[in-house]
């Protein structure tokens, strides 16, 4: 496969693999900071919605988009799957105004909060793109398709990490109707686009309690432009495979039954997902990021607080949650695994590593 | 803070349109362009009237790429509760405003083959944001607009030259009406209907579209609720601790703001429901006069949307 970008990677971006041979690790500072999802010693379901606003120097909260060492490898990951699938990359006709809202918004954050990797320039709509990681120098003309090499959600999102999708807002639903989907815990954009709110909600267990995704829907409706909202959620990948979708489980399904307690802290990889809600300007539709990070449980056990509570969080968890993740199976080699590391010790409030 | 990131504007321009409608033009305080939006949307004004605080809702009616200002049109009611009034009377060019982002409760449904719009009055101004956006992109719509005589017809002559036939004009003291039974048959399939204007003119095009057959999902509305007057009450907001009156002009929701209550809004018109609030006990009669809660909700009495719902009655206590 080729790529139609030049990487230069310099001493920050990592050059390494999601699959095949899975080079994929976390250096010391990506451990740091990584969005460890935990604030306490149990987990249940809690609508963890806050502001998407900078906070924390140098977490991941930093950013609008955050960009870290694996950014130049998880882009050609995505081009590699988009070679191999491009119906993981799709936008019904209504939603190109929406794909050129995200193009400026990603555009927009990135030049001004990294400058040093990204610029943008404008005179009206005469646009250069420069981002500099990806050896990529673009003019184009902002609304005017025939300019880029891609529709204008595609373009950017494979110079972005983290999925996509934009929602569409119309008779009181969002409808998924465009999307970039290629680092999925375990769903099709292909099944799913088109889809209303409740529709693509609907295999999730615990529907009994459908209040839930009423009063989400309500609570999305209403979401302003300049008030972006966020929020985690979290799962379980053995291998670092961004790319754990259904229409390839054949390939990595079975890979969970490979653990053993030799290979576990190396392969069993805690998959959190930050997850922001962006209302877009010209199109009043909803950009809906999803940004995976991986880390491997032998990462996550040099921070003492995060062995400890994950230890205890894996333990204690609901049987339904840990089957919906798809980890009930390897739970109690997980537990066994993660035990050495918890002494007993209390663990401090708040997600954060001990100074 | 309740209502959602502000922008800081200035007032750059201020027009006489006609007797009854002023042009109001905000570019950003500081030179930086305004957010782009989408046509239909509409800004929250903040004004402070001799020490009354207003937030009234106006629909943006300028090109929604420029970025380099808003624009809106406020028709002024002798008889409302005074915030056009105060418009027309206290705004003036240089003048610091506080707005809310744009927000969009009419937005054009972009699957649509055609856009359908009918409009009364002031209820122009969402179109003509509509009109601008469907003109970079290509989307076919016809206009009918309505107003009560040629002087107060308000950008209807522009319209008029800019679009030609796809727009219609009809003025009621020449005994004109929108023909829209005869309208609304000659309609490609795949049209969307959308209708801005008074309460009368939105029930008779929605009723006369359903005994047409047009899906529900295909018409669409904009109705902002000024408050309403009302009887004086008193309500009890018990998280807060606090007992408010509110006024005969006033709102309960402004009530709340008035005491210090950092209460919940966005549209301030009874139609997002950001402002819903739970009713704990309620010894009388809720007024409700929103478009957010469903008639069961009303009926069964455990939310008020303070923004534009009033009480009648002995005791009112309110989760707030």
């Amino acid at each position: 496969m080729s790529l139609d970008f030049k990487p230069a990677r310099g001493d920050f971006f990592k050059d390494e693999t999601f699959r095949d041979d899975f080079t994929f690790k976390n250096s010391p500072a990506a451990i740091r900071r990584f969005p460890f999802p935990f604030d306490r010693d149990e987990y249940m379901y809690s609508v963890n919605m806050e502001p998407h606003v900078s906070t924390r120097p140098g977490s991941v909260f930093e950013h609008t988009f955050d960009v870290d060492e694996h950014y130049v490898a998880e882009m050609i990951d995505r081009a590699k799957v988009l070679a191999e699938d491009p119906l993981r990359c799709q936008s019904l006709p209504h939603m190109t105004l929406a794909g050129w809202d995200l193009l400026e918004l990603i555009m927009e954050s990135n030049a001004r909060e990294y400058p040093q990797w990204f610029s943008l320039t404008k005179n009206g709509n005469q646009w250069h793109w420069i981002n500099r990681p990806l050896g990529i120098d673009q003019k184009f003309t902002f609304l005017d398709e025939s300019t880029l090499p891609y529709g204008p959600m595609e373009y950017i999102t494979r110079q972005t990490q983290g999925d996509f999708s934009l929602q569409d807002e119309r008779d009181g639903s969002l409808w998924m109707d465009a999307g970039m989907i290629t680092t999925q815990a375990d769903w099709s954009l292909d099944f799913d686009v088109g889809m209303n709110f409740m529709e693509w909600h609907a295999p999730v267990p615990l529907a009994h309690e459908k209040m839930v995704f009423d009063r989400a829907l309500k609570f999305l409706l209403k979401l302003q432009q300049g008030s972006p909202v966020r929020r985690f959620n979290w799962t379980m990948t053995v291998n670092p495979l961004l790319d754990t979708a259904p229409e390839t489980y054949p390939k990595w399904g079975p890979t969970k039954t490979s653990l053993t307690q030799e290979n576990l802290g190396h392969k069993q990889h805690l998959r959190v997902e930050l997850q922001a809600l962006f209302r877009l300007p010209r199109s009043n539709a909803i950009a809906f990021s999803i940004r995976a990070y991986l880390g491997k449980f032998e990462e996550l056990v040099t921070v003492p607080k995060w062995g400890r509570r994950l230890h205890r969080v894996i333990r204690d968890i609901h049987p339904d949650i840990a089957a919906y993740k798809g980890f009930w199976r390897n739970q109690p080699a997980m537990v066994e695994w993660l035990a050495k590391y918890d002494d007993g010790a209390p663990t401090s409030p708040g997600v954060w590593p001990d100074a | 803070m309740s209502g959602g990131a502000k922008l800081e504007v200035t007032v750059a321009e201020v027009v006489e349109v006609n007797a009854l409608i002023k042009r109001f033009r905000f570019v950003s305080r500081d030179g930086a362009a305004l957010p782009a939006f989408s046509g239909g949307s509409h800004i929250v004004v903040e004004m402070d009237d001799h020490g009354v605080r207003r937030l009234n809702p106006y629909s943006l009616m300028s090109d929604p790429a420029d970025t380099s200002g808003y624009e809106i049109s406020v028709r002024r009611d002798d008889a409302g509760r005074g915030g056009s009034v105060f418009m027309h009377s206290h705004v003036t060019p240089g003048m610091r405003l506080t707005i809310s982002h744009p927000l969009n409760f009419f937005a054009l449904d972009t699957r649509a083959k055609k856009h359908l719009m009918i409009a009364g009055g002031i209820g122009i101004t969402p179109f003509l944001s509509q009109i601008k956006q469907l003109g970079h992109f290509g989307g076919r719509f016809e206009l009918h607009y309505a107003t009560r005589n040629r002087d107060v017809a308000a950008y209807a002559t522009g319209l008029k030259s800019a679009h030609g036939d796809r727009v219609n004009l009809y003025y009621d003291d020449e005994g004109q009406v929108v023909p829209l039974a005869e309208v609304l048959t000659r309609q490609p399939i795949g049209t969307h209907l959308y209708v801005c204007g008074p309460k009368g003119m939105l029930n008779w095009v929605r009723k006369t579209a359903a005994a047409a057959g047009w899906p529900a999902q295909s018409v669409h509305f904009e109705e902002f609720l000024a408050p309403g007057t009302g009887l004086v009450f008193s309500a009890q907001l018990a998280r807060s601790g606090k007992t408010v009156t509110v006024g005969t002009h006033q709102s309960l929701l402004e009530a709340m703001e008035a005491a210090g209550v950092d209460a919940p809004y966005l549209c301030r018109g009874g139609a997002c429901g950001q402002c819903e609030t739970n009713v704990i006990r309620c010894d009388g009669t809720l007024l409700h006069r929103d478009v957010w809660l469903s008639p069961a909700e009303q009926a069964e009495g455990a939310k008020i949307m303070p923004c534009v719902s009033r009480f009648e009655g002995k005791t009112l206590v309110l989760d707030r």
